[in-house]
């Protein structure tokens, strides 16, 4: 009986502890966002995270966009050749970036550029008391540090994203059309008659804001709830990076079965 | 003498089968510059946080500047830490803004002052703290003992009826200690505050306080002037005091007997 018992106990602890941190995270967003005055109330401290945030991952993710459209032109290429469809390319690269690639890998590369810095720098002034003298001192950490990036976090994100879509569908151009020989007028036009304002590009805006609140959240979260040491801001970042991977991933899936089924997409 | 801090009766741990302080009774004199000293892990520190209300003790009463601290709600309990100011032990300043924005941090965010008055409030605290010409520097320039002397210009910005030091001559070079040593008293008489210094440093700490605590083991074993308490036939005071390695508080950490864990007891 005890053999069994202790396993059992240490998976019921596991469970439970699970569960009373992610209630403490649900908190710990309500508390944030009723606590969001001072971001919106002194605007200019969520614009310097923006810049963070938002600006400074702004290489990356062109980079990666310009890459990613520019593959899937090759790829896509290859394949719509056969059929001898290879005019429908643009279609192609464009519903591939403005559905899913866009959003997804934006996302991916938010969490690991922004949200790893967002987890570090709150964990960082916790650790160094910054966090406790600004209580102190009289002034609410959450309202003050963790709501701007927060919002700048949610802000950043579906522009970032949108940001990536374009780049990528400028990529998958100079491929398609400058490099192999596709049709340019095919290229546009077809892209233009077939991508839909409200099922693709305003069902990939609301895809990348929901991304956008799961990785700042997690982010802020994270940080806040680092223990004060070297060891537990690293693993806070780690944990940040993984858990913000797998809810974008997973949250893709639910939105895209909601947006694009039942004759929708 | 107006009592700024009463703690009485207090008791206090984190988890109920390990309590922290035991059934203490403090009470602190307006206008006076106080040491509590102990060994680390005697509750001086917690006894701090239960004064600024980042604790709720577990039993007993913590009135501070006349408020019930236990009782307070966030609200309250910030209204009253702005009659209060606090240095860190590293001194905990904001890594991301310059010295000058460190200390007009509290200004900005609880007074409307114009820029030209903020600036004119940091400019007069820094020039008090002997640091005007490194307003413009970043925390990451300063060294130990600077970034000390602008967390105590920051903690001063509001003009606190209290000033809290956590550990404040941790890792300072004699010069830099001697400057913080002093700057608690001038700063203290100057602006008619009371002064709490946690520490463990006996010889730096004794020439300047008027009142000191004793600590051992959660419990207040001394108290009274600083001289007096030197005096003092208490055997844990004694030691402390003179840094004997052996006495009230061991040298050995308790274990079984040397011999048996050497086996000779066996073998015999």
């Amino acid at each position: 009986m005890s053999r069994l018992q202790k396993p059992l106990e240490r998976l019921g602890s596991a469970v439970m502890s699970r569960i009373w941190r992610l209630g403490f995270a649900a908190r710990f967003f309500g508390y944030m966002v009723l606590h969001s005055g001072t971001a919106f109330g002194r605007f200019g401290l969520t614009i310097r995270e923006i810049y963070f945030a938002g600006v400074l991952s702004l290489i990356i993710i062109l980079v990666s966009g310009l890459f990613v459209g520019m593959v899937l032109g090759l790829q896509g290429y290859e394949t719509l050749q056969r059929y001898g469809s290879s005019e429908a390319l643009g279609v192609l690269v464009a519903l591939s970036l403005v559905r899913e690639l866009g959003p997804v890998v934006a996302g991916l590369l938010f969490a690991s550029r922004a949200g790893s810095a967002i987890t570090a720098e709150i964990g960082l002034m916790k650790a160094t008391e910054q966090i406790a003298a600004m209580e102190m001192m009289a002034v609410d950490p959450i309202a003050r540090v963790v709501a701007p990036r927060f919002w700048a976090g949610v802000l950043s994100m579906p522009l970032l994203a949108a940001l990536f879509s374009a780049m990528g569908i400028f990529g998958g151009y100079l491929v398609g059309v400058q490099l192999i020989g596709v049709d340019e007028g095919a290229f546009w036009s077809q892209m233009q008659a077939s991508v839909d304002v409200r099922n693709d590009i305003v069902n990939g805006i609301i895809k990348s804001i929901v991304f956008g609140i799961a990785v700042t959240w997690i982010a802020v979260f994270e940080g806040y709830d680092a223990r004060p040491t070297a060891e537990g801001v690293s693993s806070a970042t780690t944990r940040t990076v993984v858990t913000s991977s797998l809810a974008i991933l997973a949250l893709d899936f639910v939105l895209t079965a909601l947006m694009f089924t039942g004759g929708n997409g | 003498m107006t009592a700024i801090v009463e703690i009485e009766r207090v008791s206090f741990g984190y988890e109920a089968s390990r309590p922290v302080l035991h059934d203490i009774n403090v009470r602190m004199e307006q206008g006076q510059v106080i040491g509590v000293m102990g060994q680390s892990g005697c509750g001086k520190t917690t006894l701090l946080r239960i004064i600024g209300g980042a604790l709720r003790p577990t039993a007993g009463s913590a009135r501070v500047l006349g408020e019930e601290i236990g009782s307070l709600g966030t609200r309250e309990l910030y209204a009253l830490r702005r009659r209060m100011g606090m240095l860190f032990q590293f001194g905990a300043l904001f890594t991301d803004l310059s010295v000058f924005d460190n200390v007009a941090f509290p200004l900005r965010e609880h007074t409307q002052l114009p820029e030209a008055m903020i600036r004119d409030l940091v400019l007069l605290k820094l020039e008090a703290v002997g640091l005007r010409g490194a307003a413009g520097l970043r925390p990451s320039e300063l060294s130990g003992g600077m970034a000390r002397r602008v967390a105590l210009a920051r903690a001063i910005a509001l003009d606190p009826k209290l000033i809290m030091y956590d550990e404040p001559f941790t890792a300072l070079d004699p010069i830099s200690l001697g400057a913080v040593a002093r700057l608690i008293r001038t700063l203290n008489d100057s602006l008619g505050a009371t002064s709490i210094v946690v520490t463990h440093d006996v010889a730096e700490t004794l020439p300047f306080v008027d009142y000191v605590f004793f600590m051992a083991e959660g419990r207040v074993v001394a108290e009274g002037p600083p001289e007096a308490v030197a005096r003092a036939k208490v055997p844990f005071v004694e030691q402390f005091v003179n840094g004997r390695t052996d006495g009230a508080v061991p040298f050995h950490f308790p274990a079984p007997a040397y011999a048996s864990d050497l086996g000779i007891g066996a073998a015999a």
